[in-house]
């Protein structure tokens, strides 16, 4: 029992709520969200250090007993995702602060921001299923008003996709929980897993079916192949600090439920569903690059590159050995944290360029040298080239992989690794290479600001290489922690 | 009973298919809308329906209806109405920018 886990979800809420009553009021919103986003990720690598030190913290709202109440779960895996979140949430807060319009801020940007984080965070600590529908919802809320802000044509329209295919798979959602309850009779986690592992094996084919279900269902979410349709055009829309907010965090959210469900709740036919995962993997990272490899638009490029590497976080999964997973939660780690610092390079090369069409755009780099090996630094790290984060995550998930005897998806894997690293070449070059062709006016537009949030999350990356060791350590100890699921029932059910 | 509802779910989730795949703006909205009457119905009839079994009143009672599935439907519709009322306005506003509800005309990813 400790309050500890409530606080990533109430504050945020609490806060865009106090934020509406300054709609007007531009300063007081932004110290009031800067210093808020701030104490959030000291917080959250507060409760990662408890959590670590004490294992899984539980706490039942209102008192109610676990099988029937609703609990709040925090296990090493879900409050590394939170400490990620709010890395990314604040990275991104502080770009807007330099880039987003006085519009956007008076029109409740920041109740939004937080409102999303209320939802983010809540996905990752709940401990019930129709509690994680509910915070799901809240984050799709906000995000819906985040993409549709502005109210540009182009920008209605793809909300408008967005928002209809969010809520159809919401709808399957209930449908999904619906079936579950029939079945098992309750909706939370552990009380789930205890109940599942109790039915007799050669007549569970109907939980099958509800578990490929919810992994549609998430896989929606997470923008899957062949259920990524919706994203390249949504993310877009809007401008680069909204889009770095949702590429960062959304889709992230939907890997971790798959996750969790298959670790946790349907550990039943494993055979089965992680096959079926993993040949989803093979896919969606070998079609998401080369959708990235197309494509002509600096930003477009960055959100379909979030389809492909996708492919890598749920191939872990897939694979099922405590390396695997633990290289599953390396690379959602090094790539929440290089996605959004890329978008943000995206962003800053907008504000100078004033176009994200790469065949416009030529020879930045002798004009804004430090934008331009930032951001060679950061594409080198996502296409995996060590000593930076991408190689040691790749590293882990190749050799378990190997040593599961997985060789057509470790092919893929390098394949595709191959093909990002192109693919971000395309970008430094077009961009950054050649002879200038910017106007005397737009040479001169100072970057430094814009630079200065994503430059802490190129030197985590960074570090996150250099100290591969102990990095990777907590997350095989995230990974052990979820492959026996005895020891978040115990800690839920208390028995 | 149960057949009954189901048929009923039935036809609410084809017609809300036939309207999802319509090219008019507000026709999807209707669809989403009538998808969600049909998850609600389906979730309250796998959940278990009861004849002559009251709410859950006190601890002595004899028989009552399960209450969970209720209170999370409950849930569902004030979030499925909070989207539909979002959902709305969004469809209105693309409608004026762009002068046309047709969804043909709204495709491609050229800006502007």
């Amino acid at each position: 029992m400790n309050n500890l886990v409530l606080l990533p979800v109430l504050i945020p809420f609490l806060m865009g709520v106090i934020l509406i009553f300054f709609k007007k009021n531009i300063p007081v919103q932004r110290y009031i969200s800067g210093i808020t986003s701030s104490a959030l990720l000291l917080l959250a690598a507060y409760i990662l250090y408890v959590i670590y030190q004490d294992g899984i913290i539980t706490l039942e709202l209102g008192n109610w007993p676990a099988p029937f109440g609703i609990v709040l779960v925090g296990d090493l895996f879900s409050s590394i995702m939170v400490l990620l979140a709010s890395i990314v949430a604040m990275a991104c807060l502080f770009f807007a602060f330099q880039t987003l319009h006085h519009d956007r801020e008076k029109f409740y940007f920041y109740p939004f921001y937080f409102f999303l984080l209320t939802g983010v965070n809540g996905s990752f600590l709940t401990g019930d299923i129709f509690n994680l529908f509910v915070f799901f919802e809240v984050m799709l809320l906000s995000s819906f008003v985040l993409l549709a802000m502005g109210g540009k044509k182009y920008q209605l329209r793809e909300s408008f996709k967005y928002v209809v295919i969010s809520t159809f798979g919401s709808m399957f959602f209930i449908i999904a929980v619906a079936l579950l309850y029939s079945v098992t009779g309750t909706l939370n986690f552990a009380h789930l897993a205890q109940r599942i592992s109790e039915v007799d094996p050669a007549n569970n084919g109907i939980l099958t079916v509800i578990a490929i279900l919810f992994f549609l269902v998430f896989g929606l979410k997470g923008a899957l192949v062949p259920l990524h349709f919706w994203l390249p055009n949504s993310y877009f829309a809007p401008p680069t600090a909204v889009a770095a907010l949702l590429g960062g965090l959304l889709t992230k959210v939907g890997v971790y439920s798959i996750i969790r469900t298959n670790t946790l709740i349907f550990t039943h036919n494993q055979d089965f569903t992680l096959n079926i995962i993993l040949i989803l993997a093979g896919l969606t990272m070998f079609f998401g690059v080369v959708g990235a490899v197309s494509k002509f638009d600096f930003k477009r490029i960055l959100a379909i590159h979030i389809v492909s590497q996708v492919g890598y976080m749920i191939m872990g999964l897939g694979i099922g050995t405590a390396m695997a997973i633990a290289g599953s939660i390396y690379i959602i780690a090094h790539n929440m944290i290089i996605k959004t610092a890329l978008f943000l390079f995206s962003g800053a090369t907008e504000t100078v360029t004033g176009t994200t069409n790469l065949k416009k755009m030529s020879g930045i780099l002798k004009t804004h040298p430090y934008l331009g090996w930032l951001f060679f630094i950061a594409a080198i790290s996502l296409a995996g080239i060590p000593p930076l984060s991408g190689f040691f995550s790749k590293f882990a998930l190749v050799l378990g992989g190997l040593e599961e005897q997985r060789y057509f998806i470790v092919f893929v894997s390098l394949v595709v690794g191959l093909l990002t690293l192109f693919s971000m070449v395309k970008i430094f070059m077009y961009v950054f290479w050649g002879s200038p062709t910017i106007t005397e006016e737009q040479k001169k537009t100072k970057v430094g600001k814009l630079l200065l949030p994503a430059i802490p999350l190129v030197i985590i990356s960074f570090l996150m290489g250099v100290m591969a060791e102990p990095v990777y350590l907590l997350f095989e100890a995230a990974a052990n922690q979820m492959l026996d699921p005895s020891i978040y029932i115990n800690s839920v059910l208390k028995e | 009973m149960e057949i009954l509802m189901i048929l009923t779910v039935g036809v609410l989730v084809s017609v809300s298919t036939y309207l999802l795949l319509t090219k008019s703006l507000l026709r999807v909205v209707l669809g989403l809308l009538l998808l969600s009457h049909a998850a609600h119905l389906l979730f309250l009839t796998l959940a278990g329906l009861k004849e002559g079994a009251p709410p859950l009143l006190g601890e002595e009672a004899a028989s009552y209806a399960d209450p969970l599935p209720q209170a999370l439907i409950l849930t569902a519709i004030v979030i499925g109405f909070g989207v539909t009322a979002f959902l709305l306005v969004l469809s209105y506003r693309t409608y004026k920018e762009h002068k046309t509800d047709d969804l043909d005309q709204l495709r491609g990813s050229a800006d502007e």
